[in-house]
Formats: structure tokens, C-alpha cells, sequence
């Protein structure tokens, strides 16, 4: 069978969305310390790699792909290793799935970042894709919990969730907020000045392809060209409007307006558009992304005010645009919002959608994120947080400065591979 | 001999640099220094969070000289790294015992 348009529409957004770990690694790269640049890079490609081989394996059919268990998640042995669908089309919405679990859970580093043990983070991704995401997509995309046949949305009706406002950013957002919590914060947490971002043009690099892949993220779910011309212009406006917001509040707040709010505000508005983009008006996606660009311009400071180290703000940024996205649909959803003469239910459907996804993320994320605290350990040790993590945990360092006495410091090629180069370690020191 | 040393504004190197050789001055030794005088430093926000930067990039400038040329380059070194505000750095002077030329061992001001 040939290639229709919108399978190839669709393989496309699964690159663009793809591309987004990687650009998130940029974006959460450059806000770290330079001693720190590598392994939050590392936090999101091994997100990548451990994640999409779960997903072949049993995450795709627990999370729609197998048979129903319960209306909880998807029997993981019926799709295993996607056997059962070679031969059929299935597989390129199987990719497109993988590419969702891969970018939430590598949203979760940025909240833990600069002093997580690399193998507690290790773990930690398959267990949680496992666990919590394949489960929640499965419940919101999959025929379980709170899709319209499900338990719970069966009763307080099927909530909109377009591309992941609830599976994704909410879902993410408590998990790093749970982490953060068990894990602690990084020596000096408001106050070292050395904290502070070391590239923040890596950042809005990062941003700009996050961007790009969000029109994956957004649109690789249309099918008709109505709906598709409605993703785009709303996932181009909503960050537009966000990003003006966010500098506009930070004017108006701290005097200038910095680059990193323009990059957090173009983020800040993907995520709150994320669910709605399918379901709202232009008009309304400028209004989401500007009440989503204030909002998380002052929610990035509340961790100051608690005392909690979401390092990155992916609480001020995921959780709370993404339940001002969530919730929003309540009262801007074309035809069913409250806005556009729907009534309560929509809003109902919504606020029981989040608080479901809330309490079971952030219960079953506690359990795992504790159980792997008090055995492998998720917090490497303070001489190590100070000498910087990238040389600790992977025996880098992000940036040769040159300087002095680098002829004394020796080089020796390993051992297995230096065969054919004639000289020993001490003549290589001499 | 004296050795002068001046704490000052990377971005007023090549000026400095410019006026002690057309002075006669024939070497000086520069290097990059961080610090902060009564002002301290700046303040940079990131994401709304202020953080103070109070070691700012400076330049050190030194220049061994002979007594009597000693003032001069002194009056040199504020003329050319003045611009009148706050953190345009520090000179200062201090006697020096000795100086040799490594490449022919000549000691003294013959050194400088």
C-alpha cells in the first residue's frame, strides 16, 4: 500500500518531535552551570535512548497498543516489542507515541538538575515511563480512565487534552516537582551567584528548535486540513503572545527585558497551547498565551519563596502553563467552553482530568523516586556537587579553557586501542 | 627599580599599551584579573532571580622601570585608563630589590 498524505504528515511530525529531546538539551543545557553542562545534556539523550526501546518493547501496547486491563493501561505482552503490528500501518502511530514519552521524561531532569546521580536518573526513566506515563496516556488517548467509554470520564465526561497538556506537561510537571522534593537543594540554592546561567544563548537556541518540533508535537495528530491550518496558527501565536507577555512582566517587574524570558516565555505559551491547539481560536490562543506568559513569569519565583530547588523551573513552566492550557479549554473550547455557551461540563471534565493526573503522578512518582533514594542513591555526594557533576558522573568537562601546564598533565591513549602507537605511558608523561 | 603595577579596564588595554610605548616603555607583562573595588559589581537577573556578580573582568598591567621614569608612568597609566567612572581600577608602586635578564643574566636597571 502507498504512502497516503497524512501517514507522511505524520512520519514527518514524529522527526519534529523527535528533534525536541535534543533541543531540550540545549535549552536545559545552557541554564545550568558550565560544570554541569554535559550531564544535563546526558539526562536528555539517555531519556531518548532508554525510552524509546521501552516504548518498542511494552510501552506502545501499554499505552493503547495491548489489551485493556481494567481501563488502568494496556496489557504490555500484546504489542510486545510491536511484533504483532509488523505488516501494518500501526507502527508509524507507534512511533509518533514513542516520540511523547521520550520528551516528557526528559522534561523531568530540569528540575534536578546539577546534582542527581546518573544512575538513580537511569533507572529512574524506565520505571517512570512505565509506570506513570504509559498508564496516563492510556487513560487520556488510549480507551481507559478518562476517555469517554472510561471509569472516570464516563461520569465527569471526556476531557480535551489535543497533545498532551495533561499527559505531558502536567504529568511532568509533578513528577519534578516530587523529585526535586526527595532530592533536595543543590548547595547554595539562592544564593551562589555561580548558579546562574553559563550560555544562555545555548538556551534560546534550544527554544527555537523546541519550537520547530512543536509543530510536530501539535499538528501530527490532524487529519483534515481545517484542523491542521488551526494547529499551526495557533502553535505559532500562543508562544508569540507568551513571549511578549513574559518580557512585558519582567519589564514592568525587574526593568529590563532579558533573553532567557523570551526563550521561558516562547516555552512557557507551547506548553499552555499544547492541549487546546486543536480547540480554540487564534483570538483565544493570544489571550491563553498571554495569561500563560505572566502566570509562569511569576510562578519561576515561588520556588525562592518555598524553599523547594526546581532547578530549571519545570514547575513554573510545565505544571502551571499546562494547567492554565488544561484548564482554559473549560472556558475557551470552540462550542463546548463556557465561553462559547457550553456550560459547566467541559470545564468539570477538565478539573477532574488534571486532579486525576495530579494525584497519581505525584503518588506513584514519590514511591518510585523515594525506593530508588534509599537504594541506589539519587543525590551525588557534596565534593562532587562542588568540583562540578560533568567530571564526577562522566569524567568530562564541557568546555577546554587551554590556560597553563597542559604539557605536564599527560595524555595516555587507552590502552585498547593504541595498539600501533609504539610508545608506553612513561614516555608519554616524559 | 620600581615595579608599577595598575589594575584596569580590559577595553583600555591597547590604549594604555599605545601610550607607554610611545612613552619609551619597552616591555610589560599583562594579565586578566577579576575583583571589586568600594562599588562592588553588577547585577544580573535571570528568570527574575537577581544574582550579584562582584568579581568583575580587570586586566593587570605591570611594568618594571627605573626609579626616576617611575612617576611618569604612573601619570601615564591614570591619564589613558581614566574615563571617569566608577571601576576604572588602581595603580600602584612598589620598590623592587632585583631584576636579572634571563637570556644574558645582566642584573640591575642594565636588566630592565
Amino acid at each position: 500500500m502507498e504512502l497516503n498524505a497524512v501517514q507522511v504528515w505524520m512520519m514527518v511530525c514524529s522527526a519534529l518531535v523527535l528533534l525536541m529531546t535534543p533541543a531540550l538539551a540545549f535549552f536545559y543545557g545552557g541554564m545550568t552551570r558550565a560544570k554541569g553542562v554535559l550531564n544535563m545534556m546526558m539526562m536528555s539523550f539517555v531519556a531518548l535512548g532508554i525510552t524509546a526501546v521501552v516504548w518498542v518493547l511494552w510501552g506502545h501496547s501499554m499505552s493503547g497498543g495491548g489489551e485493556d486491563v481494567g481501563g488502568l493501561f494496556g496489557n504490555p505482552f500484546t504489542q510486545f516489542g510491536m511484533s504483532a503490528i509488523i505488516g501494518t500501518e500501526d507502527l508509524i502511530g507507534a512511533g509518533f507515541g514513542a516520540t511523547f514519552a521520550i520528551i516528557t521524561v526528559a522534561l523531568i531532569s530540569g528540575a534536578i538538575a546539577d546534582r542527581a546521580k546518573f544512575t538513580a536518573w537511569i533507572v529512574f526513566v524506565p520505571v517512570w515511563v512505565t509506570l506513570v506515563y504509559a498508564p496516563v496516556a492510556f487513560w487520556v488517548w488510549g480507551g481507559g480512565l478518562l476517555s469517554e467509554d472510561g471509569a472516570i470520564g464516563s461520569w465527569a465526561g471526556e476531557a480535551i487534552d489535543y497533545a498532551g497538556g495533561t499527559v505531558v506537561h502536567i504529568n511532568a510537571g509533578v513528577a519534578a516537582l516530587v523529585l526535586a522534593l526527595i532530592i533536595g537543594q543543590r548547595k547554595g540554592f539562592g544564593r551562589d551567584p555561580g548558579q546562574r546561567p553559563h550560555n544562555i544563548p545555548f538556551v534560546m537556541l534550544g527554544a527555537a528548535l523546541l519550537w520547530f518540533g512543536w509543530f510536530g508535537f501539535n499538528g501530527g495528530a490532524a487529519a483534515e486540513a481545517e484542523e491542521a491550518g488551526l494547529i499551526w496558527v495557533n502553535t505559532m501565536v500562543a508562544p508569540a503572545a507568551a513571549m511578549v507577555a513574559w518580557i512585558l512582566t519582567e519589564r514592568v517587574r525587574d526593568g529590563k527585558p532579558t533573553s532567557l524570558g523570551a526563550a521561558s516565555g516562547v516555552v512557557a505559551g507551547l506548553v499552555a497551547i499544547t492541549p487546546a491547539c486543536a480547540n480554540v481560536s487564534p483570538l483565544g490562543a493570544i489571550a491563553l498565551g498571554i495569561v500563560a506568559g505572566v502566570a509562569s513569569a511569576l510562578a519561576v519565583g515561588l520556588k525562592y519563596k518555598w524553599g523547594y530547588d526546581d532547578s530549571l523551573d519545570v514547575v513554573g513552566v510545565h505544571l502551571v502553563s499546562g494547567l492554565i492550557g488544561t484548564l482554559a479549554l473549560g472556558f475557551i473550547a470552540l462550542d463546548t467552553g463556557l465561553f462559547y455557551g457550553g456550560g459547566l461540563a467541559q470545564l468539570w471534565a477538565q478539573i477532574v482530568a488534571a486532579v486525576v493526573a495530579m494525584v497519581y503522578t505525584g503518588i506513584v512518582t514519590l514511591v518510585i523516586g523515594l525506593a530508588i533514594h534509599k537504594t541506589v542513591g539519587f543525590r551525588i555526594s557534596v565534593e562532587d556537587e562542588q568540583a562540578g557533576i560533568d567530571f564526577a558522573e562522566h569524567a568530562e568537562t564541557g568546555y577546554e579553557f587551554g590556560g597553563l601546564g597542559t604539557k605536564s598533565s599527560g595524555f595516555v591513549p587507552h590502552p585498547a586501542t593504541s595498539g600501533h602507537l609504539k610508545f608506553s605511558k612513561e614516555e608519554a608523561q616524559a | 627599580m620600581k615595579l608599577v603595577t595598575a589594575i584596569v579596564r580590559p577595553d583600555k588595554l591597547d590604549a594604555i599599551r599605545g601610550a607607554l610605548e610611545s612613552y619609551g616603555v619597552q616591555g610589560l607583562t599583562v594579565s586578566e584579573a577579576s575583583g571589586y573595588g568600594r562599588q562592588r559589581g553588577h547585577t544580573e537577573v535571570y528568570r527574575g532571580a537577581e544574582y550579584t556578580v562582584d568579581l568583575l573582568q580587570k586586566a593587570r598591567v605591570e611594568v618594571l622601570v627605573s626609579d626616576e621614569w617611575s612617576s611618569d608612568i604612573v601619570d601615564v597609566l591614570v591619564a589613558t585608563a581614566n574615563t571617569g567612572r566608577a571601576g576604572d581600577g588602581k595603580v600602584w608602586v612598589v620598590t623592587v630589590d632585583e631584576a636579572v635578564r634571563v637570556r644574558t643574566g645582566e642584573r640591575g636597571d642594565a636588566a630592565l
